[in-house]
This record gives C-alpha cells, structure tokens and sequence, in this order.
C-alpha cells in the first residue's frame, strides 16, 4: 500500500469506505415519499369535502404539509423519521419546510435579527434561489415557444 | 532530527476526570465516566456554553480528587471544538490560570499533554492542567447542518461525542502523598507532522486521519529504542471504524506487530449496535474522556504498563472543504508509563 501519495491514499480509501446503501435508502424514500403523496391527496379529498374550492383546497394541502413537517421538527420528531426516509422526506414540501424551522430553531440563541432573521434561509436558500431562477429560465423558454415558435 | 523527546523527569498524573452527556452515558463506558448530564446541556442555555460549562465540571472534579485548589495550577492548557476555541476560553476564565488555549482538532488532548508535559521538564511550571472538550450540538452546529435537520447520515459519518477530559500533572513529587493517584506518567512524546488525508469528503474524517496515525507509529518505531512488543497498547483517538480498518491494514504491511496491539477511542465509546452513531465517536472529547475513564485506571492498577497514545485530529473548516482542500491529519504521539 503507497500512504505517500495522494492517489495512493485516494485508492486505499476508496477499497475500505463502506458504501451508501442505495437500494435500502431508495425503496425507503418511495415509501415514505409514497406514503407523504397518499395522505396530501386524501387532505385534498378532505378540504374538497368541507366544500372548500379546488384552488384553495391545493393551497390548503401544501400549507397543511409544512406546517406539520414543522411542528415534527419542533418536537425533534423529524429527524429521526428522516434518518429512515432520506429523500421521502427530503424532496416533498415536507424536506423545505423543515430545513427552514431546523435552522430557526438553531439560530434563536443568536438573536432575533442577526440570529434568526439573518440566518433561517441558510440551508434552504440555495432551493429558494436555483428554484426561482430556472423558473424565470422555464417563463422564457415557454414565452419563446408560445408567442415566437407557434 | 530526532523527533521523540524524552522528559529527564517525567510528569506524573495526579487527577483526571472524564465527563460526558447521554450517549457517553448510554455507552460501554458509561459507569466509569465522573459526571454524565443525560439533557446535554449542563445547565446552559446555548450547547456552546454547555461545552464550556462540562469542561469546567471536569477540571473541578479532577481538583478535588486530588484535594487541590485552582491556586496549584500554575499552567492550565485547553482546548476545544469551537472557532477560536470560545468554549474553553468563556468557562475556564473563572480559575484564574495562567492559560493556553490551543487547536489540535480532535488531537488536541495529546497536543495539550505534551506542551504540559515540556513546560513541567523544562522547569518553568511544577504542576498543571489540561482541559479538552467537545460537544456534538455544538459541533453539528458549527461544522455540519441544524441539529434537527432532516438528513441522511454517510455510512462513514462519525459522531462527534458530547464529552470532557481533564488531567492534572505535576513534576513535584511532594504532591504525589495527597493524591490517590500518581503512578502513571508521561515518559517521552513526539509532536505530529500534517499530513495530507487526500479527501475532502467531511463525513469521512477517520480515513483521513488515518495515513497520519500510520505515519506517526511507524517513525515513531523507527526512531525509538522501544519495540512494539514493550507497548501493551497503541491507541489512537477517533479514527472510528473506517479509519481504524485502514490503519490496521498499512500496519499489517509494515508493522504486523502493531495491529494486533490497536485500540481506538472512537471505537471504545459507544455501543454501535444499539447506538446509532455509524462509524463510532470523533471529537476532541472522545480521546481525552476515554483515557481518563478507560486507559488510565487501567494503567494505575499496573493492568497496563506501557500505552502508546495518540489523538488523531482532522484539519479542516467548513469553508475549506467547499473550497475543495483536502483534509490535512495529525497524531501528535504520547508515550504513557505505569510505576504500578
């Protein structure tokens, strides 16, 4: 084994890091995912039901999903469930929702300007900015097609 | 250059203590730490305070094994996890110790111990204290994500361990009759090099310290009179699983002698099957709580006799590894002797 040399190194740690077991964590994330999809859809069934609008009701569900992904986070329930989950939890609204609350929580002792107000869109800032951006990316494509292509 | 430096009169180990929170609590050396706070938070409102505040219980109940007051302490060095080391320099500040506060990362239990150990040789103290300390709120904080975060952890991750050490050394035999304690000292130490851990992966620091502690056993060896089979034990810091495979591996190559004696702290700490703490406990605490509640009780009923000890600290901030710079490792080495 060569430990001088930085592929040398690179190769040894390659052979000895366990690998991440993509098998598990996918069929986990497409339960947990699955599961977070079903109940967001039998919320919509049930604002529909209250005779709440199809427009509002859509609103209803995606606020009714952060808010409990935040209340888990609160109660320091959500990261055990997102150890199992990964991107089950992650990807749906729910992962958006709690890397805000989780960083507010954090930075509370901080302040409240400089602390929180400063800091609560540190990890979920990078999906606010690229999100918003290939928005304006997709508006212009879309306008292109629709108005100069047709 | 001859890198181990041999101490004429060497220290002796007066106190020591090892605090910790609840996974140290729930671990395999659970009921052999003083102190365990199973909330983590010691009292405090912030978890930076609360590492500041557990090294503070450590060096008083290391003190007060040893009927010592802080006026003894002619030298205290510490350290701990947090940028500019605040958590050391806030809590400690109470005993009015002349104070060194240093960064070794995870290493700086043995880097303390031996800049104590040159100071007491070189005769400008007789007796002083270290203090390291690591918090895992504290660290996640810092160097990884919110502590509620909702993430999925790399099978190579370790778990910074919520946990202190604290010893007291003296070069006075005079003080050795009021202590239970005193057949341990440190007999000779060789100071670390950086060496590159060819990563920047941060969920995989125990590899990358791990051509470090290779190194440092290996020139250790080769310059010293000592042979492997003098040594009970070589027990490295907080490689954890990953690291300790591939240290194992580089010295069943070159020092097979050597492998078989390893222990590692990161290992030692916690129980990984009811744990979940994946490849094991990193953090500077890890170290100096394990040779305090592990290693040195050991060595103070003559069970041990010699242990070659090293803490293994990776060198790197948050913003360098985005940067895209590697890892840098270093296992400063302590050679550990028992009169028992």
């Amino acid at each position: 084994m060569d430990i001088y040399s930085l592929e040398g190194k690179k190769e040894i740690i390659k052979r000895y890091s366990p690998k991440t077991r993509i098998l598990r964590n996918s069929v986990f994330a497409f339960i947990f995912g699955g599961l977070i999809c079903l109940s967001a859809e039998l919320l919509r069934y049930l604002y529909l039901w209250l005779n709440i609008e199809e427009k509002d009701a859509l609103s209803l569900v995606g606020v009714t999903l952060i808010f409990i992904a935040s209340l888990l986070t609160a109660l320091g329930l959500f990261d055990r469930i997102a150890r199992y989950s990964g991107a089950g939890t992650l990807v749906p609204i729910t992962g958006f929702s709690n890397s805000v609350t989780s960083q507010a929580l954090d930075a509370r002792s901080e302040g409240l300007v400089m602390g929180l107000g400063a800091k609560i869109f540190t990890v979920s800032g990078p999906v606010i900015l690229w999100g918003i951006a290939s928005g304006v990316l997709y508006g212009i494509i879309y306008y292109i097609y629709l108005y100069i292509i047709r | 250059m001859k890198r181990i430096k041999i101490l004429n009169t060497p220290p002796r180990f007066i106190s020591y203590s090892a605090v910790g929170g609840r996974e140290e609590k729930r671990g395999p050396l659970g009921d052999a730490f003083d102190l365990c706070d199973e909330s983590d938070s010691f009292g405090q409102k912030t978890w930076e305070m609360a590492e500041g505040e557990m090294g503070r219980c450590a060096l008083n109940l290391a003190l007060s094994k040893c009927n010592m007051s802080h006026d003894n302490i002619e030298l205290l060095v510490a350290g701990d996890l947090q940028n500019q080391c605040v958590a050391t320099s806030v809590s400690l500040g109470s005993f009015g110790a002349p104070f060194l506060g240093i960064y070794g990362a995870c290493s700086t239990c043995t880097e303390a111990l031996l800049i104590l150990s040159s100071m007491i040789e070189s005769g400008a103290v007789s007796t002083g204290a270290c203090v390291t300390t690591s918090h895992n709120s504290a660290a996640e904080r810092q160097f990884r994500t919110p502590l509620e975060y909702g993430g999925q952890r790399s099978p190579s991750a370790q778990w910074t361990s919520t946990a202190a050490g604290s010893f007291i050394l003296t070069g006075d035999p005079s003080l050795l009759s009021a202590s239970k304690y005193g057949a341990v000292s440190i007999s000779d130490f060789m100071i670390g090099r950086i060496v590159d851990g060819a990563t920047s992966d941060a969920t995989n620091m125990g590899a990358a310290m791990s051509f470090a502690a290779a190194q440092s056993i290996i020139e250790y060896f080769k310059e010293s009179d000592m042979k492997t089979r003098d040594f009970d034990l070589i027990v490295t810091g907080d490689l954890g699983k990953v690291g300790s495979d591939i240290l194992r591996a580089i010295l069943d190559e070159r020092l097979p002698s050597a492998s078989s004696r390893h222990l590692d702290c990161g290992t030692l700490l916690y129980n990984p099957k009811r744990q979940d703490v994946h490849a094991g406990a990193s953090g500077c605490g890890t170290s100096a709580s394990v040779l305090s509640s592990y290693l040195l009780p050991r060595l103070e009923e003559g069970e041990l006799r010699d242990v070659l000890f090293l803490s293994t600290g990776a060198l790197m901030s948050p913003s360098s590894v985005l940067q895209g710079n590697t890892i840098k490792g270093i296992a400063p080495v302590i050679h550990l002797h028992s009169d028992a």
